[in-house]
């Protein structure tokens, strides 16, 4: 009983603390499901980490920069960018709203877009804005076929009635809305005709602007539909589509329930039903029996790993210093997931992808950096347990643990053990 | 310098010997097959991978001196006809290249003109995924080595990288190379390499997941052991620190000539790895970029050559091929700050004893061109598909995605 509510608040969350996991065993797993999903009231936590105020992109007004306006105005986005990684990585940790915080990171991932090839930290802490503030996944949708962040990402600006290009418009079907094998190649050419003349403008990082004379407003058959389709509609008019909410369904049960296991037919009938609202939907995924019978493992996310851990060592990221700051971000890199630059569009891996060997190395080194960030308070093996939420230490880790002689070196073999990694 | 021995390294590395086994947790048939190989001289092929980050001007490193239009479209930026290292009639090497050039009148270079893919990507990340994927038409998670690693099922050393993050070249869907850490502290403060090694031990009845989680930690100590030890066992590297520059974005942090020493030791002492992939980063070039560009080239032409001159000595370098590549070239026309913008197209170099040395395939027009960028002339999967068929002995198309590679005779059979 207490092992699936633990399940639940690593899955749905960043990684419990032990308090946060004691109340919610008392309340039972229905009313914490409740809790988690309705939160309710404001997030006391998060009003600890309000977002950033970046003021202009550097680069704005700067057409032909000679090459010192140029370095420092990349400078600044260096450290703007820094500045939006720390803050979410410090929201995440004080957040009270885990399952809220972290079904906004799934969306990240979904919509996975890349400040290195964005540039614009403001562009990218805009489209971050734009997630937050959609009750529904359609809400979403509408508002991100037009973001500049995912325009620029997927070279819609470029994208004209006399020179079209597909990319945004292959992207929405396949990785966004639909999923591989929904659509032919015939709709996605379409599709981009409908994205046509939306152009990005670094002044004005809320939303892209139209062009009426790139739009090609002609009639587009899409989807076995006709009409003079644009971006919103077309947007609608796969959001309608039987194949979305299924898809959006398996997203779900993929980063939630298992990257291996395929979602079973059952419960993927619950969570469409809750489609179009995200949270209703992983609602439906969590109250499922399949979810709660523990039977599907997975890896945690280098994110999953590094926010539970500050979570239960009571790490403050807003806290740090530079330097310990970029070498946690440093790591984060290490282990191929920065907030704010997925590796592409296809989104972050997973499963056994963060079990490299590479992995592995920067995993110890990172898990040596947050055991000093700990500080140094008496511990001991049995209590590592309760602190990082492992239900039991395997054999062969106990003996390990047994080998360290400060906290230190104990909390970073913790960290760093398969049964911590694997849940 | 005294070699190393495949049998000095593994004791060395504690893989073999006495105690050292048990910790290790290797199982004796593995002890036993290492051992089979015993005074074998490594793996019979191996290719070093240079990835030069920021997209190097492709048009200032083999320079078309003789193209008038080449001297017109970047008056400020080109170089005259007599500072340019002639290769022929009309292309030369950029001066920083002297190394480079004298390789070539060895014939152990060899130059492909004008590679690049269809609907070229303007972008450093895209671009650069896309060669390091070999997948033009749609973002991939695995790289085109990683995919052969999964192919051959290859064991952790395989492919090795000395950059401080793995590049997606290396990572496949079941397998991935080894990143090794060059100057960073090993383990954290106190970790002792007995304390990892227990946690990645085997445990009965474990989840096949968290058994992969332990496999890591064992992987890694191995891997680690076998490139430390060759490292440590030798004095200094003399092309250690010097002349190395801030680089813009990713690529290499440690000097070029330092990692490829690295990757010389390890090829002479007989590591069993088939793959190294080294980088170089800071060749975003925008702005002033004759000085920049030249001093990048020296640290590519000093390492490049030294690398070269060392495994000419040596039976265990016969067998090595080099390639060079950069994620684009740059656009023909200079910019307003005496550098150039994100172009496309550009040369790629492949060295070694087998290579056969001289031009590969056609310099691209500087005339007609597409919307102010180069049209390649030779798909980069016909350069890689050739290394995976000559180098790797693999068939090219099973690791490309389905795209079949024109065999380009870069390397001699």
């Amino acid at each position: 009983m207490s092992d699936s509510v633990a399940l639940l608040l690593r899955r749905v969350g960043f990684g419990p603390t032990s308090s946060e996991l004691a109340a919610a065993s008392k309340a039972g797993y229905a009313a914490t499901v409740a809790r988690l999903m309705d939160p309710g009231e404001q997030d006391r936590g998060a009003a600890a980490a309000p977002m950033p105020e970046l003021g202009p992109d550097a680069f704005d007004d700067l057409p032909d920069p000679g090459a010192e306006r140029r370095a420092a105005a990349e400078a600044l986005r260096r450290q703007q960018t820094d500045t939006i990684i720390r803050w979410w990585l410090d929201r995440l940790t004080v957040a009270d709203h885990q399952a809220t915080e972290k079904l906004l990171f799934f969306w990240h991932g979904h919509w996975a877009t890349s400040i290195r090839k964005v540039g614009s930290p403001q562009f990218m802490l805009a489209q971050h804005q734009k997630m937050r503030s959609s009750p529904t996944f359609t809400t979403m949708a509408r508002k991100l076929v037009t973001d500049p962040a995912l325009v620029y990402w997927l070279d819609g600006h470029t994208n004209t009635r006399r020179a079209p290009n597909e990319n945004l418009a292959r992207e929405l079907m396949e990785l966004f809305m639909l999923g591989i094998g929904q659509y032919s190649e015939r709709d996605v050419k379409a599709a981009g005709r409908a994205l046509t003349g939306w152009k990005t403008d670094l002044s004005v990082p809320a939303t892209a602007i139209f062009v009426p004379k790139d739009h090609d407003a002609g009639p587009k058959t899409i989807l076995g539909a006709t009409a003079k389709f644009d971006a919103l509609s077309l947007v609608d008019h796969l959001a309608a589509r039987p194949a979305c909410p299924r898809f959006i369904a398996d997203r779900l049960w993929f980063r939630y329930a298992s990257a291996t296991e395929p979602i079973p037919e059952s419960t993927r009938g619950k969570m469409v039903a809750a489609f179009p609202v995200g949270i209703s939907m992983l609602r439906a995924l969590v109250e499922d029996e399949q979810f709660r019978s523990g039977r599907y493992r997975m890896v945690k996310q280098p994110m999953e790993w590094l926010v539970g851990a500050m979570r239960q060592l009571g790490i403050r990221p807003a806290r740090l210093s530079g330097e310990a700051f970029h070498t946690v971000v440093s790591g984060l890199k290490g282990l191929g997931q920065v907030p704010f630059a997925p590796p592409s569009v296809a989104g972050w891996p997973s499963g056994t992808a963060w079990l490299t060997s590479s992995a592995a190395q920067v995993r110890l080194g990172l898990a040596g950096v947050l055991a000093e960030l700990a500080g140094d308070s008496w511990i001991t093996v049995e209590r590592l347990a309760d602190v990082l939420v492992v239900p039991t230490w395997t054999n062969r880790t106990y003996a390990a643990l047994k080998q360290s002689t400060t906290p230190q070196e104990l909390i970073t073999l913790g960290l760093a053990s398969p049964e911590y990694l694997v849940n | 310098m005294d070699p190393l021995t495949r049998r000095t390294f593994l004791l060395a590395s504690g893989a073999v010997g006495g105690g050292a086994l048990a910790a290790a947790g290797l199982g004796i048939a593995e002890l036993l097959a290492k051992g089979d190989k015993d005074g074998e001289p490594g793996p019979a092929d191996t290719l070093v991978i240079v990835t030069l980050y920021g997209g190097n001007d492709g048009l200032n490193t083999v320079i078309p001196y003789a193209d008038p239009a080449y001297h017109s479209a970047r008056p400020e930026l080109a170089y005259a006809p007599e500072e340019v290292l002639h290769l022929d009639g009309v292309l030369g090497l950029n001066p920083a290249l002297g190394g480079l050039k004298r390789l070539w009148d060895d014939k152990r270079l060899a130059v492909v003109l004008g590679v690049g893919y269809p609907r070229p990507d303007r972008s450093h990340f895209r671009s650069m995924d896309i060669w390091q994927t070999a997948s033009p038409d749609a973002p991939i998670r695995t790289g085109w080595v990683g995919r052969w690693l999964d192919g051959i099922q290859a064991s952790p050393e395989a492919a090795v990288s000395f950059e401080p993050v793995l590049p997606p070249l290396l990572a496949g869907e079941t397998r991935a190379g080894a990143s090794v850490t060059l100057g960073a502290p090993q383990l954290p403060a106190g970790i002792s390499a007995e304390m990892v090694r227990a946690l990645g031990r085997e445990q009965r009845g474990e989840d096949v997941l968290q058994a992969r989680a332990a496999t890591a930690l064992h992987d890694f100590l191995r891997v680690d052991g076998l490139i430390r030890r060759v490292r440590e066992s030798d004095q200094p590297f003399e092309a250690g620190e010097a002349g190395h520059l801030p680089a813009t974005g990713t690529g290499g942090e440690t000097s070029l000539a330092t990692q490829l020493a690295l990757v010389h030791r390890c090829i002479e002492a007989g590591v069993p790895t088939q793959v190294y992939s080294v980088s170089l980063g800071g060749f975003d070039t925008h702005a002033d970029e004759r000085p920049a560009q030249e001093r990048l080239l020296k640290e590519v032409d000093g390492a490049l050559t030294m690398f070269m001159d060392r495994l000419a000595t040596s039976p265990a370098g016969r067998n090595v091929t080099v390639v060079v590549y950069s994620e684009f070239g740059r656009r023909v026309r200079a910019n307003a700050s005496d550098g150039t913008d994100h172009g496309t197209a550009g040369p790629v170099f492949v060295l070694g004893p087998r290579v056969v040395g001289g031009f590969h395939g056609e310099q691209p027009s500087l005339t007609d061109l597409d919307d102010g960028d180069l049209k390649a002339t030779t798909d980069f999967r016909d350069v890689f598909g050739t290394l995976l068929a000559s180098v790797l002995h693999a068939d090219p198309a099973r690791y490309l995605e389905g795209y079949q590679p024109k065999p380009l005779s870069l390397i001699a059979l």
